[in-house]
């Protein structure tokens, strides 16, 4: 019977003196929150997807609420919770443009040769680090996924060897930009539907060899569009998003098709 | 006399076929100017050499036609005199593009102004013998290419007290360090005496595999009386006694730590050819602007070991070599367990490419990956006893930080345990990948 009664003193005894302590480390070594971040981070979706540039959301409403940061980063929230974020910070709410992943490369299986058998991890870092790519192309999209698999909704999918995002799905946390080995994937205004579908910086001839639908850096479609719209970026034609291009004559007269309408 | 078995032997290893008899009994020969040289300007590990020269200028040998480019990075030379006919990017063996000069010989060969050999070396300082070793643009010839001068001159608080030749040359197929040490061993051990004086490194070591006994012989009778208790060491045959860290332990039973250069443990690994390099620099004053290369493989008609121009294409180098005989299945850059695949015989060689090697359709087989067994052979054999099968998964789930808890960093590629692998599974492939994406994650943060 002494020992139980041991037993139970000296338990209960750790125990309370335990309890003790931390009753005393709670007092005295509390952190003080704000507890306005709390609330914003209620605001918050909760997808941590990083698209806002901090590291998730409970980084970003601290810095919403300590250092300022615009309330409009967060792009899978949209226009809801926006308002929200504005009738809690005060901060009047200016919806920032809305805007998309795309994968700028059209070679499709049909279009854009192989130069090797690729046998190794089907992965498109890995592929690109092997020989640079089995893909005859050196600039082009792989199509091994890796942006599908970093895509925390799905939005991205390989049809015919090249990934596809569909715009409707994309919300703009830019994990597929981060994880693309060639950077072909940019982001566009969500508004905007013509887009030349090539990266490669290499002059016609190459690019022929390459791609059937690569830009050969004719310049054509950078004469027709008004305002610079299409600019020549070395041997390559470039949107600029900045001008409104909405002119289907650059799509018609473009020789290896690669300017299309999405 | 200057003879010694290695007392210690690495974890794990693999014994692939080795297949040297078709190169090992062919002398070395050197090979006649080629219609035209790519010299690339990443060929060596850093950063790539910035061109000096334009499309259309005349270039004599040895002249520099890439400046260093930074701490790690080395010098790259005009490999004959000629005129340059491009300058444009061009893949490196292992993929990335990198700027390379094509150069049309004019046939001449002359030498740039200013060779001033030096056969009295003994006379030069320390400082002296690195400035003359990044002079000559001197990289590690045995595949990765760390920059010799950079490797010579370790931080003023390290002592370096052993300097260990690597003539293991363990890839399977490759012979040109073999024919080095059977037919040029006295001017290998000057390049050591010199490399050893630069370091203040007291003893020096050769090792070599014991399936070389000619090359053993050859060293040991050209060991001068200078080099002191310099010793011959012979290590067991096993893929891969060639890595520096496994040779290390190999050799004199210290352990280089994770993460860590040998260095850390007072000593510095040179291969043979770059010790050879650093004896043709520094005594007869010549920039690198030549190797030798084991040309071998199944389909090549003469096989052999062949004294090539930097720069001279695959193609070229297969030509000489009486082309080839039978299908093609795989050109690899280097040897079969660490070489790198190539698309076709377009690339140039480098100062890092040890071999060419084709093989046939009947060598050449796609697997298709299977789930993990969990056999644990890859545990087995891995030399840095990590456990690559567990790894595997990690980064097939794309998990980069518990694969950096297991070390992923420090898996020294040498293809062990995807060898081993009897569910085909690319093991080496993934630690690669991950590599890369946790140096990108690093970088990052």
């Amino acid at each position: 019977m002494t020992a139980v009664i041991q037993t139970a003193i000296t338990i209960g005894g750790a125990g309370l003196a335990c309890g003790g302590l931390l009753a005393l480390a709670a007092k005295f070594l509390a952190v003080e929150e704000d507890p306005r971040v709390e609330e914003v981070n209620e605001i918050l979706p909760g997808a941590n997807c990083g698209g806002c540039a901090y590291a998730g959301c409970a980084a970003y409403a601290e810095a919403i609420v300590l250092e300022g940061a615009a309330i409009n980063l967060c792009a899978p929230g949209g226009a809801e919770i926006l308002n929200k974020l504005a009738e809690a910070t005060g901060q009047t709410a200016q919806q920032a443009e809305h805007k998309v992943a795309i994968v700028l490369c059209g070679g499709e299986v049909e279009h854009a040769p192989r130069k090797f058998d690729y046998n190794g991890v089907a992965d498109c870092q890995a592929a690109h680090s092997t020989g640079g790519g089995d893909k005859a192309c050196t600039y082009g999209c792989l199509g091994y996924a890796s942006c599908a698999r970093a895509c925390p909704v799905g939005a991205i999918e390989i049809i015919n060897g090249i990934a596809k995002v569909h715009p409707d799905l994309c919300i703009s946390c830019q994990a597929c930009v981060k994880t693309c080995p060639r950077k072909l994937i940019k982001m566009v205004p969500y508004a905007r539907k013509i887009h030349v579908m090539c990266s490669s910086k290499d002059k016609g001839p190459a690019v022929k060899k390459a791609c059937t639908v690569g830009c050969i850096g004719c310049t054509i479609c950078t004469k027709l569009a008004e305002d610079e719209a299409i600019k020549m970026e070395g041997f390559l034609a470039v949107v600029d998003y900045d001008k409104d291009l909405d002119n289907d004559t650059v799509i018609e007269k473009c020789p290896p098709n690669c300017i299309v309408r999405i | 006399m200057g003879f010694i078995k290695a007392k210690y032997n690495a974890p794990g290893g693999v014994h692939p076929a080795y297949h040297k008899d078709l190169a090992a009994e062919q002398p070395i020969v050197e090979m006649p100017l080629p219609a035209s040289l790519v010299v690339s300007m990443s060929q060596h590990l850093g950063k790539p050499a910035t061109p000096t020269v334009k499309k259309g200028d005349s270039v004599l040998r040895g002249q520099v036609i890439g400046e260093s480019a930074g701490f790690i990075s080395a010098a790259v030379h005009a490999p004959t005199s000629g005129t340059v006919k491009l300058v444009a990017p061009v893949a490196t063996a292992a993929g990335p593009q990198a700027t390379a000069i094509t150069i049309e010989p004019d046939g001449e060969d002359t030498w740039v102004e200013g060779i001033s050999p030096c056969p009295n070396w003994q006379a030069l300082g320390k400082k002296e013998i690195v400035e003359k070793i990044a002079a000559a643009g001197i990289t590690g010839m045995g595949g990765a290419g760390f920059p010799t001068h950079v490797k010579v001159s370790p931080p003023p608080e390290t002592e370096i007290d052993t300097l260990i030749l690597n003539g293991a040359e363990c890839e399977p197929y490759l012979t040109a360090d073999y024919r080095l040490m059977v037919e040029k061993a006295a001017e290998i051990w000057q390049g050591a005496l010199i490399i050893a004086k630069a370091l203040d490194a007291k003893t020096i070591y050769v090792a070599i595999e014991d399936n070389k006994p000619q090359a053993i012989a050859a060293m040991q009778e050209a060991l001068p009386a200078e080099a002191g208790d310099a010793q011959v060491v012979e290590l067991k045959t096993e893929y891969p006694q060639g890595a520096e860290k496994q040779q290390i332990f190999a050799v004199t039973g210290r352990e280089v730590p994770a993460g860590g250069l040998p260095l850390n443990v007072g000593i510095v690994v040179e291969n043979v050819g770059t010790t050879l390099a650093v004896w043709d620099a520094v005594v007869n004053g010549r920039p690198l602007t030549e190797r030798v290369t084991t040309v071998t493989g199944g389909p090549v008609a003469k096989p052999g070991n062949v004294l090539a121009r930097l720069g001279t294409t695959t193609a070229d180098m297969v030509e000489f070599c009486g082309g080839t005989s039978g299908a093609v299945a795989k050109i690899i850059s280097g040897g079969p367990m660490m070489g790198f695949a190539q698309a076709d015989m377009s690339g140039p060689t480098t100062k890092t490419t040890s071999g060419l090697l084709l093989l046939g359709p009947e060598s050449v087989h796609a697997y298709e990956s299977m789930p993990c067994i969990s056999c644990g052979r890859c545990v087995g054999v891995c030399p840095m006893n990590l456990m690559p099968n567990e790894l595997s998964q990690f980064l097939e789930a794309e998990d980069y930080e518990t694969a950096e808890e297991y070390n992923v960093m420090d898996c020294i590629e040498c293809g062990c345990c995807a060898f081993e692998c009897p569910a085909h599974r690319p093991l080496v492939q993934h630690m690669r990948r991950g590599k890369t994406q946790v140096m990108i994650n690093r970088r990052n943060q």
